[in-house]
């Protein structure tokens, strides 16, 4: 039994975010790329839209939507801006880890509140000294009565300046290596957290992005995530779920390129005709069809293996989707931008900025390099 | 106190229209449909009507066939409480689907009825007057202010006339209000809208159901015809003067602008 269609309910939301993309974030996104100023006020209006924190089960007052839902969501929003994108969909991110392996009080305590106003959560886990290889991180938390002493800096956190909550991975025992890692949830009026200043991106611009060091905060042990040790499982895990939202944003992205590209290739005109009428023009339109299509595929396979239970199918498929993804997005907005000619160079068309949004895909939650790495130690498995 | 907001679904405004054979009609068939943009903010003031009374009723009514029930679940999903479909089949007038949607007005006992100015597929600007004429109630319409008395007897309108000019109209109520961009920023259909709008019961009449079951139309549309293709433009040559010589001329003698 196979069947592509979308549900009603899908395609209903997937026009209802349509419809919010193209009235709030298109006619704004090469302003806020601009400035790089944060885009709040959009935020507020994806929060009152019902646009973040789907993932929360019914059963908490939210509407409990899966992998699927944040994917149908975000090709569209990634049509619009990816920056703003990461920006929205970056609170699934920040609470899948207490959805994941906290406790009904725990979300009761640290994620309803998101349900009734539109507040952030940052998900920090990577540091200066630990990307790719997030298991040697070095954030400290020191076992102290009721408390845990929390040390130690963050990077790269989206969202951080403007965050009401940080879920933040930490060890206990550097030399457990990943079995010494804890997940903590932090309030960011703790005394003792203290931002970086906003990153000057090449794009993506909008999208806060910070370090963060907190030097002795003090966090409650009743804000643990999860058992001791657990907190590098419950990272994997959550990634497993937003790496393939991830992906879909760069379809959404490829996808505006590819159209753009392809409306300005019936309208340029040289050599008395369409450029689109030029078969080296046609065949990269083609392999761009070729690509999304393919991505999108990927993106719902693992959705759809996620949501129905099959944690370890689904994290394979996400690595493949969120790889295939990324790359081609870049392949493709690299080729509207050679469609558009010199005028794709500037800022006056949509599609370089495309094409240094989708740049940031092949790296964040996990390089393009790493989710090869996973998917050869799958293959390579037995 | 019962709101009612009266809806139209017509064609996207992007859309390609190419006429049937018998050019009775425009093809149906690949058309994107959604609801009428001056109707979503009769849609918008009812909602808002009842949140600045704090208490009421808001029922979204339309008149079409299956397809139109989506834009009713719209309506709900954006937060209308009730919706009550019309079925009909086949192309009504203006008259028809007035006299429907006033049957219904009267069976919700609507005591402020808002909808759009015109709906933008066949432009008519009627439906407000239609309905307010066979319902025997006042109405206005390009209206851009709604205000409801404390009492909900009367209501206060702000007509919008050319150029800025403004009219404030008082009205008793019941009256059919139609209204004008302008008015206020329709509010998306929320997510969680969406999830529960799919599961409210959608109340539905046929024209029988209404006394209107020997009604026929009184106009019939028989020749739709597509506008002519605009004529290439045309280029003025020669040196500077010569050019600005004939395109002052054109501008005098062709298009009569100065």
């Amino acid at each position: 039994m196979l069947n592509f269609s979308l549900s009603d309910d899908q395609i209903a939301l997937r026009d209802m975010v349509r419809k919010f993309v193209q009235q709030e974030i298109i006619p704004t996104a090469a302003k806020f790329d601009e400035s790089g100023e944060f885009p709040r006020e959009i935020l507020n209006k994806a929060w009152e839209a019902g646009l973040m924190n789907i993932a929360v089960p019914e059963k908490f007052g939210g509407l409990g939507l899966g992998v699927l839902g944040d994917v149908i969501i975000n090709e569209e929003m990634g049509a619009g801006c990816l920056g703003m994108t990461t920006s929205i969909a970056v609170n699934t991110l920040g609470l899948y880890p207490i959805l994941l392996g906290g406790t009904e009080a725990q979300i009761e305590e640290f994620v309803v509140p998101f349900l009734s106003s539109p507040k952030l959560a940052s998900f920090c886990l990577t540091e200066a000294g630990s990307g790719s290889d997030a298991g040697s991180l070095s954030t400290m938390a020191k076992e102290d009565g009721d408390f845990f002493i929390l040390n130690g800096s963050k990077m790269w956190i989206t969202n951080a300046g403007h965050a009401d909550l940080f879920t933040v991975f930490c060890t206990t025992n550097k030399e457990l290596r990943t079995k010494g890692i804890i997940c903590l949830a932090v309030p960011a009026n703790l005394p003792g957290i203290s931002l970086g200043k906003h990153e000057n991106k090449l794009g993506q611009r909008c999208s806060d992005t910070r370090s963060i060091t907190f030097e002795n905060v003090r966090v409650p042990k009743k804000n643990l995530i999860g058992k001791m040790g657990e907190g590098f499982k419950i990272a994997m895990r959550t990634l497993d779920r937003t790496r393939t939202p991830i992906a879909a944003g760069a379809v959404g992205a490829a996808r505006a390129a590819m159209n753009y590209s392809k409306n300005y290739a019936k309208e340029r005109k040289q050599f008395g005709q369409p450029i689109a009428n030029f078969q080296a023009i046609q065949f990269m339109l083609a392999d761009m069809a070729v690509k999304i299509e393919t991505a999108r595929l990927l993106c719902y396979n693992a959705a759809w293996l996620i949501d129905n239970g099959q944690d370890e199918q689904g994290g394979y498929f996400s690595a493949l989707a969120k790889r295939h993804s990324a790359d081609m997005a870049m392949e493709v907005a690299t080729d509207a931008v050679q469609i558009y000619g010199g005028y794709g160079y500037t800022k006056e068309y949509p599609v370089e900025k495309i094409m240094r949004d989708v740049k940031l895909v092949q790296i964040y939650e996990g390089t393009s390099q790493i989710q090869r790495v996973v998917i050869a130690r799958h293959l390579l498995k037995d | 106190m019962n709101i009612i907001a009266l809806i139209k679904q017509v064609p996207d405004t992007e859309t390609k229209v190419r006429i049937t054979s018998d050019k009775k009609n425009i093809e149906t068939n690949d058309i994107k449909w959604v609801i009428n943009p001056y109707d979503e903010f009769a849609i918008e003031e009812a909602l808002k009507t009842k949140e600045r009374l704090k208490e009421g009723t808001v029922t979204v009514v339309t008149v079409g066939p299956d397809r139109t029930v989506e834009a009713l679940r719209t309506a709900v999903a954006m937060g209308a409480d009730n919706a009550v479909h019309v079925k009909t089949e086949g192309t009504l007038d203006t008259y028809l689907v007035s006299r429907a949607l006033a049957e219904v007005c009267k069976k919700e006992n609507g005591q402020i009825i808002f909808t759009g100015k015109q709906a933008i597929d066949d432009d008519q600007a009627a439906t407000f007057g239609y309905v307010a004429e066979l319902l025997n109630y006042p109405s206005a319409t390009v209206i851009v202010k709604c205000d409801i008395s404390a009492d909900k007897t009367k209501a206060t309108l702000e007509q919008e006339g050319d150029s800025g000019a403004k009219n404030i109209i008082e009205t008793s109520l019941p009256a059919v209000v139609g209204v004008n961009k302008g008015i206020n920023t329709p509010r998306y259909a929320s997510l969680p809208g969406i999830m529960k709008a799919k599961k409210k019961e959608i109340k539905t009449y046929s024209l029988a159901d209404l006394g209107l079951g020997s009604e026929g139309c009184k106009t019939v549309d028989s020749d739709y015809q597509l506008p002519p293709e605009r004529a290439a433009g045309k280029k003025i040559t020669g040196d500077a003067s010569t050019q600005a010589k004939e395109l002052v001329r054109l501008l005098r003698e062709e298009s009569k602008v100065i």
